[in-house]
């Protein structure tokens, strides 16, 4: 049940997109996202549908398993859908009761429900195609010019990567003690939502017990294997820019900027 | 009370990388006083077998019929099978809870919506079943108890619930050879007072061996053999093979008997091998 999330998973493999550096990967995503809230019209939208599958295609992630990163976010890209179908003014279309359809509403809805699905797609690829160790090591890269006004960009890409390597043995953890108080009869399936917070109660404190005696182990397996942070820290594979990258990067400006450029014609 | 499994399979994260078949065309039937010992490699899909008999897991095809109802049919009244099939996970200990060891054992009963004064007597019931001190302990944390301790409080968990059939995931790992020989002892005291059907899931052959009366082994999400222990420890060479193996004194025995020595190897605890030796030993004096 729990194990059905893909957000954030990591889908091995060796193509071209694998390989890229993480840094190119990561800037790519923001400006995926920002150039994706530049558009203003439908068309545009062809071509992010071109781009998500190309990628996709590149990348050998099943498509389908790209779609399923959207389940769990079904319900907020319905609730977007329907507020604004329903609290757009304009041109009525139909009324059923107090609800009442606009052109501009038809319209709109459509268009940001698209916007956020496209959103989803486009960025689960950066992380369904990168693991979590380069995308910390990328993340790390970039901020590390800002180490200059005392940000600790180490740390901060250490702390990602000990959250992120967790996700999973969480989850697990979840799963199992969920099922260990089902087995005793706990439900967490059912009642309203007081009682449910309550029915919490035998998931969360076995959760919470657990989750900082592994951190206190950790804490004392890294000071055993001598970590003291980021200084004079160097490491065996640095990450380091190809023709592939500046070849993307090239593609990627010129996408971007015709995607840019449609707001304005 | 009988579970009987028809050609049961699991696939794990089915249309994605990591697609695994966990479990592949088991049929089983456990019946009413059986003490059935699990064995298998890790991996080999006993704990997915396992959450399938209490319906934490919905097969991906296949029937599991529990005391004459089919558990895999939707709208099957699971709690009243979680009631039946009592389930331990590994290391049970991590799943406490509640603020004090009586509440904690008595989760399981509450949600089963008993009155308080049945729940009492469970409890106590329980507790003593595995030999914790009911009033010293009652009303202290379980989270300042030793690790056998704890143990044994997620145990009484699942036997305050009065389950027909007892499912032990590895109910010893971890422990140390005090706390395994007590755990085990209490687990068959359980079992000699009747009227319960135990699975236990173990790696150690010695255990198995000394205990159960029937063994499952698993191997690659296949029922691999199906037996009494003796009928199943005399196929060493196929265990091996499998990363399993036989008790110890089993191995010595075959091993003497090779060496020229006109003994049984079908031997599977010390005591049997005592008086084999014994015998033959007498025999021999007196030639």
């Amino acid at each position: 049940m729990i194990k059905d999330i893909t957000i954030g998973q990591y889908f091995p493999g060796e193509t071209v997109i694998h390989k890229l550096d993480p840094r190119v990967k990561i800037l790519v995503s923001f400006a995926f996202i920002i150039s994706l809230f530049f558009i203003n019209k439908f068309y545009p939208y062809i071509l992010i549908l071109a781009y998500i599958l190309t990628v996709t295609k590149l990348s050998g992630v099943p498509i389908k398993y790209v779609l399923k990163g959207l389940k769990p976010l079904t319900f907020i890209i319905l609730i977007t859908f329907f507020i604004n179908l329903f609290m757009t003014k304009g041109v009525v279309l139909f009324e059923i009761g107090p609800l009442v359809i606009t052109e501009e509403g038809l319209y709109q809805s459509l268009f940001m429900a698209l916007r956020l699905i496209f959103l989803i797609m486009g960025t689960s690829i950066l992380t369904l195609t990168t693991s979590p160790i380069s995308l910390t090591d990328g993340i790390e890269k970039i901020l590390s010019p800002l180490k200059a006004i005392g940000l600790p960009a180490h740390e901060l890409a250490m702390m990602m990567t000990i959250a992120l390597r967790f996700i999973p043995t969480l989850l697990e953890e979840t799963d199992k003690i969920m099922k260990a108080q089902m087995a005793r009869g706990a439900d967490f399936e059912s009642g309203n939502i007081m009682s449910r917070a309550k029915n919490l109660v035998p998931l969360l404190v076995p959760l919470f017990i657990n989750a900082f005696r592994r951190a206190d182990e950790l804490a004392m397996a890294m000071e055993a294997r001598c970590y003291r942070g980021g200084e004079h820290r160097t490491r065996l594979n640095e990450i380091k820019m190809e023709k592939r990258d500046y070849i993307a990067i090239t593609i990627m400006v010129i996408f971007f900027g015709v995607l840019v450029l449609t707001r304005y014609i | 009370m009988m579970i009987k499994i028809e050609n049961l399979n699991f696939i794990y994260n089915p249309d994605s990388p990591f697609e695994t078949k966990a479990l592949n065309n088991i049929n089983l039937e456990i019946n009413e006083g059986d003490f059935i010992g699990l064995l298998g490699h890790t991996g080999s899909g006993k704990s997915t077998l396992i959450q399938h008999l209490n319906g934490l897991i919905k097969p991906t095809s296949g029937s599991i019929i529990v005391d004459g109802v089919d558990i895999t049919e939707k709208g099957a009244d699971l709690k009243s099978i979680r009631q039946k099939v009592g389930l331990v996970f590994q290391y049970p200990e991590y799943q406490l809870f509640e603020e004090t060891v009586y509440k904690d054992i008595a989760f399981g009963p509450k949600n089963l919506g008993l009155d308080d004064s049945e729940i009492d007597s469970r409890v106590k019931k329980a507790m003593e079943l595995v030999g914790l001190d009911f009033d010293s302990l009652k009303d202290r944390s379980p989270f300042e108890l030793s690790g056998g301790q704890k143990r044994r409080v997620a145990i009484a968990g699942v036997l305050a619930m009065e389950p027909k059939v007892l499912i032990l995931d590895e109910p010893t790992a971890g422990l140390d050879p005090r706390g395994r020989d007590e755990i085990l002892g209490e687990i068959k005291d359980l079992y000699n007072k009747g009227n319960i059907t135990i699975i236990l899931v173990s790696h150690s052959m010695e255990d198995v061996a000394r205990l159960v009366n029937k063994i499952v082994v698993m191997h690659k999400g296949e029922i691999a053999m199906e037996g009494t222990p003796r009928e199943v420890f005399r196929r060493a060479e196929e265990l091996e093979s499998m990363g399993l193996g036989i008790p110890q004194v089993t191995y010595f025995m075959r091993k003497y008997k090779e060496s020229g020595n006109d003994v049984s190897s079908d031997v599977l605890t010390i005591d049997e091998a005592k008086e084999e030796l014994l015998r033959y030993l007498r025999r021999n004096g007196n030639d």
